[in-house]
C-alpha cells in the first residue's frame, strides 16, 4: 500500500487539478440547487403571506400541485 | 404507493422529502468507498501509471452525461405522448446537471490526454460528438429560457431533445465506426470488460456514486422546478387581482 499524497507519479499535477475541478463543478451544482430552493421557498412564502393561494387551497380540496 | 401516484406533483414533493436524506447519505457513503478504492486499493496502470486515477472521475462523468440525456429523451416522450405532468419538469431539471457532467468529462479527458496523448484536444469522433452533446445541453437550456410559458417551452424543448437523441448512439459507437485516438469501449462490451478487476471495481463503485449524485441532484432540481411553477401561478393570480382592486379604488 502506498501513500497517494506523495506518489502520484510524474503527472501528479494533472491528477490533482482534475479532482479539484470535479469537486468545484459538483460543489457549484449543489450550491445552485440549494440557493434556487431557498429562493423559490421565499417567493412562495411571500405570496402566501399576501393571501394569494392556489385554487386547490382556496376550496380546501385535495392539493393538486 | 404505486409509481403512477408520483405523477401528482404534491405527492412527488412528499416522496422527495422522505427519500432525500437517505439518498444523500447513500451518495456520501458511495463516494467515500469509491475514493478509498481509487486512491488506496487500485494499483497504477502498467501503461498510464497513476494517471489512471483520472479515469475514476472521467468515465462515470461521461456515462452520466449520456444517461442524463437519455433521461431527458424519455421525459420528452412523456411530455409529447402521454402529457405526463412531471415529464417536462424532469427534463428541465436534468439539463443543467447533464451539462455539468458533460463538462466534467471533457475537462478531465483533456487533463488525461495531455500526459497520455501529448495533446489536450483532438477533433476525433468521440471527443467531437461529446462536445456536440454539451452544446446541445446549452441549446436546450437556452430554449427553455426563451419561451416564457413553461408548457409551450416544454413541448418545443421535447421535440428538440428527441431530435438530439440521435447523437447518443453516435457517441457510443463513434470509437467503432471511425478511426479515433480515443480508445474503444473497455467496460460495456459483448465479450466482457477488458479492465483488470482491481481497477474495474473502484471504477464501478465511483460510477454508482456519480449515479446516486445525479439522482439526488435531479430530485432536488425537480422540487425547485415544481416550486417555481407554483410561484409563477400565484404571481399570475396576484396580477389578475390587481386590475380589479385598482378599478374598485378608482370607483370610490
Amino acid at each position: 500500500m502506498f501513500d497517494p499524497l506523495f506518489d502520484l507519479g510524474p503527472h501528479a499535477s494533472f491528477i490533482t487539478i482534475s479532482y479539484i475541478l470535479v469537486v468545484a463543478v459538483i460543489a457549484g451544482l449543489i450550491l445552485w440547487v440549494r440557493i434556487d430552493y431557498a429562493r423559490q421557498r421565499k417567493d412562495l412564502a411571500e405570496l402566501e403571506a399576501r393571501g394569494i393561494t392556489r385554487r386547490s387551497q382556496d376550496v380546501g380540496g385535495q392539493d393538486q400541485g | 404507493m404505486a409509481l403512477i401516484d408520483l405523477a401528482n406533483p404534491s405527492r412527488f414533493m412528499a416522496f422527495v422529502a422522505r427519500v432525500l436524506p437517505f439518498a444523500v447519505a447513500l451518495t456520501v457513503v458511495a463516494f467515500a468507498a469509491g475514493l478509498y478504492l481509487a486512491f488506496f486499493v487500485a494499483p497504477d496502470d502498467y501503461q498510464q501509471g497513476a494517471t489512471v486515477k483520472i479515469m475514476f472521475v472521467h468515465v462515470p462523468a461521461a456515462w452520466l452525461a449520456m444517461f442524463c440525456y437519455a433521461t431527458m429523451t424519455m421525459a420528452s416522450l412523456g411530455t409529447l405522448v402521454w402529457r405526463h405532468p412531471l415529464s417536462d419538469v424532469a427534463a428541465k431539471a436534468a439539463a443543467p446537471i447533464g451539462a455539468a457532467f458533460t463538462f466534467i468529462s471533457l475537462l478531465t479527458g483533456s487533463l488525461w490526454g495531455k500526459p497520455m496523448w501529448g495533446t489536450y484536444w483532438v477533433w476525433d469522433a468521440r471527443l467531437t460528438s461529446v462536445l456536440v452533446l454539451l452544446i446541445m445541453y446549452f441549446g436546450l437550456i437556452a430554449l427553455w429560457r426563451t419561451i416564457e410559458d413553461p408548457i409551450r417551452a416544454g413541448k418545443a424543448v421535447a421535440i428538440l431533445t428527441l431530435v438530439g437523441a440521435v447523437n447518443l448512439p453516435i457517441i457510443k459507437f463513434s470509437v467503432d465506426w471511425w478511426n479515433t485516438l480515443h480508445q474503444p469501449a473497455s467496460v460495456i462490451r459483448l465479450d466482457g470488460p477488458t479492465i483488470h478487476p482491481t481497477i474495474l471495481w473502484p471504477l464501478l463503485v465511483m460510477a454508482l456514486a456519480f449515479t446516486l449524485l445525479f439522482l439526488v441532484l435531479h430530485m432536488m432540481a425537480m422540487r425547485n422546478e415544481i416550486l417555481r411553477r407554483r410561484v409563477r401561478t400565484l404571481q399570475m393570480r396576484a396580477a389578475a387581482r390587481q386590475p380589479a382592486t385598482a378599478t374598485a379604488q378608482a370607483a370610490e
